[in-house]
């Protein structure tokens, strides 16, 4: 009874939209109760833990305090416990080197990557490279073809970027009809974030001299698919760069070891992996992945091709689809946002459904095209409720809703899906994905979707 | 003692790469000019990229006979049966137009090139072994794919300058959006 006063006290005095968003300097203040969300899988494992283990065991001697721990580790690795947060891999039933694994955004706290969780697109699979023995060729429009080995690009000045990569086709389950039913991550996670350092491309570009014609470079990879792509030679002068440090550490294989092409903002296909050629030209090559995919057909029947920045976008990643909040009471909203065109300016927040929204809190310092943080605290009532999230990016583009990207693109575009996403939760607290105007198409999970990729 | 010796191993090997790097030092101070020359002949060997206009298109020939009977071997099993499509993309026999309800987008009703089956196949298929057609069988299952599609009839040969010339349905079916952009700025 009193819990409830107190709730009602909070509410009236930190509301600042509807249906209980509360105030975000509340999460500065001290003392107050959040409840907890967890995931169903690990709610039944917290449940069965805490009865078999009750009996014996005492938090304030714990039996870790009463023998040494194990020894220093060469390469550190996750906590046994935390066994669950996982990519999740998503093959090709027949070339299983082909498809995608994605980022267990609903899972992360924080705005980095663990490399081991960054997602993967590859084609055919991960090439084991030996870097001794690759190279990169960089021809064409230039004054000199030179050719480099990683010994000789390693002791190239580096600088570092913090910058998201995102598939062109992350979220793309959000053009089918009915709302896909898997945890946040596991169709919204082909973007990830990390601190990737290397050689800038200028320095390179500017080594060979470019010719006056030259206008675009082709970014060809190592790997079994030889994949090439495009990119216009303003963006290669301008921040694109050669990586060769990803979180500090050399890139992992999947992610392109030896050397990445990071060409910030832009859809994820451009960051060529495992980089081994580089040719200035005049035009682009139209490459299968710059006409067949990574083009979006639109109502009319033409296609948008060379869609190279990545819209702004944000996803709400707790509470979100698959958790169960356990009881009423106030909870954190807490989410991700990002924009190819730049650094993030607000992040509002709707607990119902649209109606009202409020500014979140955007964790410091927000980086350009970088993931986001944003956490804004909420008094859940317990009744039936719709939360989502909008993002403005600092050019004013605003985040659009479901409705009105469909009214713009129509259905089969497949690539650059970045509207807004809605969770709702149930009276039972469990957090499932809907639609607008349209409350009754969940519990589908039955349902086959195509949350393809390409 | 030890640890003087090898605080002073340490200063000669930064005196020693300090000298080094002012002696490769090109005519731009701030870059350090590490890449290698490398020859015409050689980098032919790397550049497999092919353009619309033909340009990258090596010597060589194929026809639809010789196509259908590699298809039938290397590519039939992912996908499918004249191209309809398996385990992976359909390739030919769209029915649906790309502004009806459910649009089929094939290299018929889609691709803008037929340059970019012949860079695509050549580089990429079959994914079981990529890089192992010869050019000859690159050319003719490019002219296989392109009969499948009914863009050129059986007896027509694709080499460097009939690829080149072979105009798409929907070559026109595209906006360029990044230079719709640049214009606009
Ligand atoms: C073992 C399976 C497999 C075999 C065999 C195979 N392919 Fe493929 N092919 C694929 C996959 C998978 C893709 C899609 C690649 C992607 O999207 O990353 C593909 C893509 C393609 C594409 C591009 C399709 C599009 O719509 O963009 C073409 C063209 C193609 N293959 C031609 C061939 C030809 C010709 C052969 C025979 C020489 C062949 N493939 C053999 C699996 C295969």
């Amino acid at each position: 009874m009193s819990q409830d006063r107190d709730d009602d006290l909070l509410l009236k005095k930190n509301q600042v939209a509807g249906n209980g968003l509360l105030d975000r300097r509340l999460f500065l203040k001290k003392g107050l109760q959040f409840s907890a969300i967890s995931t169903l899988v690990s709610t039944a494992t917290l449940a069965s833990a805490t009865a078999e283990t009750k009996k014996e065991f005492d938090p304030a001697n714990p039996t870790w305090m009463k023998q040494p721990g194990k020894a220093f580790s060469p390469y550190g690795l996750p906590s046994e416990f935390e066994d669950d947060v996982l990519r999740y891999p998503s093959p090709n039933e027949v070339v299983t080197g082909n498809g995608v694994s994605w980022t267990p955004l609903h899972k992360m706290e924080g705005t980095i990557t663990p490399n081991g969780l960054h997602y993967e697109r590859h084609h055919n699979g991960v090439p084991q490279i030996d870097p001794k023995q690759h190279r990169l060729l960089i021809h064409g429009l230039v004054k000199n073809d030179l050719i480099f080995s990683i010994d000789d690009l390693l002791r190239y000045p580096m600088q570092s970027k913090t910058c998201f990569i995102e598939c062109g086709g992350n979220s793309n389950a959000g053009w089918n009809s009915q709302p896909h039913q898997a945890e946040a991550g596991y169709f919204n996670g082909m973007v990830s974030c990390c601190e990737w350092t290397g050689v800038p491309l200028s320095v390179l570009l500017n080594e060979v001299g470019l010719r006056k014609n030259a206008k675009w470079i082709i970014a060809e990879g190592a790997d079994a698919f030889a994949m090439q792509m495009s990119i216009p030679i303003e963006k290669a002068m301008d921040d694109a760069f050669l990586a060769l440090y990803q979180n500090g550490e050399r890139i992992r294989p999947e992610n392109g070891y030896p050397l990445r092409l990071i060409v910030p903002g832009w859809e994820g296909v451009l960051n060529v992996k495992w980089l081994r050629r580089l040719k200035v030209t005049n035009r682009p090559v139209m490459a299968r992945n710059e006409t067949s995919k990574y083009t979006e057909l639109q109502p009319s029947g033409k296609s948008r091709m060379f869609t190279f920045p990545m819209e702004a976008k944000s996803l709400i990643t707790s509470p979100s689809a698959h958790m169960l909040l356990k009881e009423k009471g106030l909870y954190q909203i807490t989410g991700l946002a990002w924009s190819g065109r730049g650094k993030i300016s607000k992040v509002d927040v709707s607990a119902d459904g649209g109606k009202t929204w409020a500014e979140a809190e955007l964790q410091q310092p927000v980086l350009d095209r970088s993931l986001t943080r944003f956490r804004l605290p909420w008094q859940w009532n317990g009744k039936q409720s719709v939360i989502m999230s909008r993002a403005t990016d600092e050019t004013g583009y605003v985040q659009p809703d479901r409705n009105k990207l469909i009214k713009e693109r129509g259905k089969h575009g497949f690539f650059h899906y970045n509207a807004i996403t809605r969770w709702q939760i149930d009276t039972d607290g469990f957090v499932s994905h809907i639609y607008e105007n349209d409350e009754t198409t969940k519990n589908n999970s039955d349902i086959s979707i195509d949350s393809g990729w390409d | 003692m030890k640890m003087m010796k090898r605080q002073k191993i340490i200063l000669t090997s930064v005196l020693i790469a300090v000298g080094i790097n002012s002696l490769y030092a090109g005519p731009n101070q701030d870059s350090p000019h590490l890449g290698h020359t490398i020859s015409p002949e050689e980098i032919k060997k790397w550049d497999i990229s092919v353009f619309p206009d033909g340009e990258g298109l090596p010597d060589g020939k194929g026809n639809v006979v010789e196509g259908e009977k590699l298809y039938q071997e290397k590519c039939i099993a992912c996908h499918g049966e004249n191209g309809l499509g398996a385990s992976s993309d359909q390739l030919a026999g769209a029915q649906m137009g790309l502004s009806s309800e459910y649009p089929e987008q094939t290299i018929g009703s889609y691709w803008p090139y037929a340059t970019t089956i012949f860079d695509v196949v050549r580089r990429s298929m079959p994914m079981t072994a990529p890089g192992s057609l010869t050019n000859n069988e690159t050319y003719a299952l490019t002219a296989y794919l392109l009969y499948l599609n009914n863009i050129i009839s059986k007896d027509d040969v694709m080499n460097a300058s009939t690829l080149a010339k072979v105009k798409m349905p929907n070559e026109d079916g595209f906006i360029n959006v990044y230079e719709e952009e640049k214009s606009k700025k």
